[in-house]
């Protein structure tokens, strides 16, 4: 039906359109050396150290800021801007009364002399005490402003040293990495109405001012969504970073994060916020032999939470059989190649106060019979558990759904149980509605899996405090979703808070770890490990494990 | 002709008022709110932190008393600030749209070259060989999940061929034209794939019913040539149902297409809607959906102008009639 006209205008078009795509398709152009692209899987929703935490922010800053005292990735704490930490022996902590009478203490700092703002300005005690004050402010947006209650004065000892006076004495004094200074000369203006300040601070409107960053770097260009380019700040007062330019790429799905590392779009994926395990080892079976492959677990604890208003679960021989029927080490191996180790309670072994005689639970399958059994669920019909009442042993767990690991766990789970004769039901959500009300309204009949983000000594007041279970008097507030109450547990936590003398310190935490283990409100099941998958010519880069990112220590990173 | 444009006009602004409350409401039902999320991600945020912050951003009050007062100042043309972004709404899409129109714009003028022609190639060679491959590549066209063409693509041209960046939308540092061109190729073939399937199909189907028309059956008597048919007396007619189709896919147009911006971290406005629902951003979501909703009625509005002008018989007193 077609007729010569009609072939020649297809011709025509065929030939416009390819030309169209031929043009268009040019070699790329790639990094020089002297930059390091990484990428990672969610972009800094703001980019002021107060307001609002989150783990992309932190990595970014990082590189162009420095906390005054953190923890490095052998997990001790250090000084970073500040020349020794405070302790009893150097004078520099000194116990003190506030003035209503309670137990107070008083610790000294002295700031870098040589540090700066990437402006020049010198970073004084003039920036802390804005920052206090500032932190102080109920309108001011801060989101944790506890550090900045507790303090109630700062004395100016000279331009570089001061003196807080707190008013609780706990042990952890020495670490204020709480206290992100800001600069006074740029934001003072800014504060000028708290209430606006979130909207107003200048590392929202004018992030790329120099004077806003300390670090090895600083912010030179921000494309919000899609990428941060981090310059060599020419201030900076230690180790010259090998890196003239660092870029920072938010590619959220970890599909297409792998292909632009493929492609040489990134050069690095940051295991803080990058892959999973199970999605970084599929992809080191292909591309290990072009990438170096490191897992480093850390303080991320996946675990259940067992509701212990549910009677059946309230039976701790009930929890220790769960336990004992879980092989979490098979788990570890086969999901997870061995890279999340099992963890035996809330504590990881790599902080100091770990205790490693924390009772323990192995796979036993047949203690964990004999445990149900003495629970009373000893009646077997076709397969399943039941009680004397003809009750059957049906048990619910929920977790994310979507997420894939805890998916394949929860599944693993669901059949281990079923060998001791438990039969577990898998019920998901997403996690909006998981986290948002399931979780934290405790919503959940039996056991959730998810997991708790911790830093090194944290005392965990907030999910095993007997005062801190949600519940609608409370407005839902606290996060020990169990409903775990245990009187003993409780002065523990108190104590653990201000008793700090080594031995008796180190008893209570010993005592804390092994009161978790035996009344078991959760059920421990590994520490996550984060990906760092790097191109084999970046060395330098130290997994830390903690909430204190790599970056930390970005001047040491280097190309060979 | 005014009667009509201006019962459009009042027509849309319900819809919108109704659109916003809808959506505002919807998002105020998700569990948690923006302080919730904040909480689950920041052990150090104590009970007391949420509460103040709640009270600082407002979320202490009644959702309808928050609408209001989102309403009120929109009203005056303050939209509010992104708390995804920390920048005033007006501003983050600003940034957005333009790169939305570009990919999705070219995206569709390319969809449609392709569709066209090939539609009526098919049409005029119903059941034929050709016909049945045409077809066939229309299927897979429709039936191949966006994230995996994506990934299709990034894996043959940017990884294995090195020929194209696999995401992003311009080097970082480069300014030039081509740049951001090589950087849109692999985003526009995805949506162009996606979408010149169900074109085609669309363009192919009507144009087949319009070759059984009585007047083209008296144009081929009269003895007009084939190209001439097709031109000046068919495509006109044909072209009517395809019309409805890319008029309901301008809101489309403007509200982004999520996974492709995702896949190739083009920064677009459907990236950016999905986030802010996500993360309880009530105003970025809010005003995001609203500009689509606008898009869309004005995208229908001028679907009716095109009916006019592909089809004679039909004045726009007669599309108000027959509302």
């Amino acid at each position: 039906m077609a007729d010569k006209p009609i072939r020649n205008f297809f011709r025509y078009w065929m030939c416009a359109l390819a030309l169209v795509c031929g043009l268009a398709i040019a070699p790329p152009a790639f990094a020089a050396k002297d930059t390091l692209v990484i990428g990672i899987s969610q972009f800094p929703r703001n980019f002021n150290p107060n307001i609002e935490s989150m783990l992309a922010k932190s990595y970014v800053l990082a590189m162009a800021r420095r906390q005054i005292t953190i923890y490095d990735p052998n997990w001790k704490l250090i000084c970073l801007l500040c020349t020794e930490l405070p302790t009893y022996k150097n004078g520099r902590a000194k116990n003190e009364k506030t003035a209503d009478g309670k137990d107070g203490i008083a610790v000294t700092y002295s700031l870098l002399p040589q540090a700066v703002w990437g402006d020049g300005t010198p970073i004084t005690v003039k920036d802390v005490l804005f920052t206090w004050q500032a932190g102080r402010h109920k309108q001011s947006g801060f989101g944790n402003s506890e550090l900045f209650e507790r303090i109630t004065s700062i004395d100016v000892i000279d331009d570089k040293t001061f003196t807080l006076h707190v008013n609780k004495r706990t042990c952890d004094f020495a670490g204020i990495s709480g206290l992100e200074l800001l600069p006074a000369h740029i934001e003072e203006a800014n504060f000028a109405e708290p209430v606006e300040y979130r909207k107003r601070s200048a590392y929202e409107t004018d992030t790329t001012n120099p004077g806003l960053w300390y670090g090895p770097y600083r912010i030179a260009e921000v494309v919000s969504g899609s990428h941060i380019v981090l310059e060599r700040n020419p201030k900076w007062w230690g180790q010259k970073p090998a890196f003239k330019r660092i870029i920072v790429k938010a590619i959220e799905n970890t599909a297409a994060l792998t292909a632009n590392l493929l492609s040489g779009d990134i050069d690095y994926i940051a295991g803080e916020l990058g892959m999973t395990v199970d999605q970084a080892l599929a992809f080191e079976k292909r591309a290990k032999d072009k990438f170096d492959f490191e897992y480093k677990s850390g303080l991320i604890y996946e675990h259940i939470d067992v509701n212990l208003d549910n009677p059946v679960l309230a039976d701790i021989r009930m929890r220790r059989a769960l336990l004992h029927a879980i092989d979490r080490n098979a788990i570890n191996q086969q999901l997870f190649a061995g890279h999340q180790p099992v963890a035996h309670g809330q504590t990881n072994p790599l902080d100091t106060v770990y205790n490693p005689d924390t009772p323990k639970y192995a796979y036993d399958p047949k203690q964990a019979k004999a445990l149900l059994d003495a629970a009373g669920w000893s009646v077997i019909k076709q397969g399943i558990r039941h009680n004397a009442k003809g009750e059957r042993l049906q048990l619910e767990l929920m977790t994310t759904a979507g997420n894939k690991s805890r998916e394949l766990v929860q599944q693993v789970i669901q059949s281990q149980l079923k060998q001791v004769g438990i039969d577990l039901r898998l019920r998901n959500e997403p996690a909006r509605v998981f986290f948002g009300d399931t979780v934290s309204q405790r919503k959940f009949p039996d056991m959730v899996m998810y997991a708790w983000v911790s830093a090194p000594q944290n005392i965990p007041r907030t999910t095993l405090y007997s005062t801190q279970v949600p519940t609608p008097e409370n407005n839902w507030s606290g996060q020990n979703y169990p409903g775990y109450r245990n009187p003993v547990m409780d002065k523990v936590l108190d104590d653990v808070e201000t008793v700090c003398e080594d031995a008796p310190q180190k008893k209570l935490w010993h005592d804390m770890q092994r009161l978790y283990a035996e009344d078991l409100p959760a059920l421990p099941l590994y520490f996550r490990a984060n990906p760092f998958i790097m191109p084999k010519w970046l060395k330098g880069v130290t997994p830390t494990g903690h909430q204190f990112t790599s970056p930390n220590w970005v001047e040491t990173w280097t190309a060979e | 002709m005014f009667r009509y444009i201006a019962g459009r006009l009042l027509e849309s602004i319900v819809v919108l008022l109704v659109v916003s409350f809808a959506v505002y409401g919807l998002i105020g039902l998700m569990p948690g709110d923006p302080i919730d999320l904040m909480v689950q991600g920041d052990p150090n945020l104590t009970p007391e932190d949420a509460k103040r912050l709640k009270a600082l951003y407002g979320l202490d009050q009644p959702i309808i008393d928050r609408y209001l007062a989102w309403l009120g100042n929109a009203a005056q043309g303050d939209f509010g600030y992104s708390r995804n972004h920390g920048q005033p709404v007006l501003d983050v899409i600003g940034s957005r749209i333009g790169n939305t129109i570009f990919l999705l714009g070219i995206s569709l003028i390319l969809s449609l070259a392709i569709a066209i022609p090939i539609g009526i190639y098919a049409a005029l060679r119903p059941y034929s060989p050709l016909d049945y491959a045409i077809n066939m590549f229309c299927f897979a066209g429709i039936s191949i999940p966006p994230f995996w063409l994506a990934l299709l693509l990034i894996i043959l041209f940017s990884v294995t061929l090195g020929w194209l960046p696999a995401g992003g939308m311009a080097t970082v540092g480069a300014s030039g034209l081509l740049d951001r061109l090589e950087h849109a190729v692999l985003p526009v073939a995805a949506l162009t794939i996606a979408s010149v399937g169900s074109f085609t199909r669309f363009m192919r189907a009507s144009m087949i019913q319009t070759l059984r028309q009585d007047y083209i059956r008296t144009a081929r008597a009269k003895g007009v040539s084939t190209t001439r048919m097709v031109t000046h007396h068919a495509l006109q007619n044909a072209l009517i149902p395809l019309v409805t189709v890319i008029a309901l896919s301008f809101g489309t147009l403007f509200s982004g297409a999520l996974i492709t911006e995702t896949m190739f971290s083009w920064l677009g406005m459907g990236k950016m809607i999905y986030d802010a629902i996500l993360g309880n951003d009530y105003n970025l979501a809010l005003v995001g959906l609203m500009i689509a909703t606008v898009l869309t009625l004005a995208g229908n509005f001028l679907a009716d102008i095109g009916y006019v002008w592909l089809d004679p018989r039909v004045t726009i007193a007669s599309r108000a009639d027959k509302r």
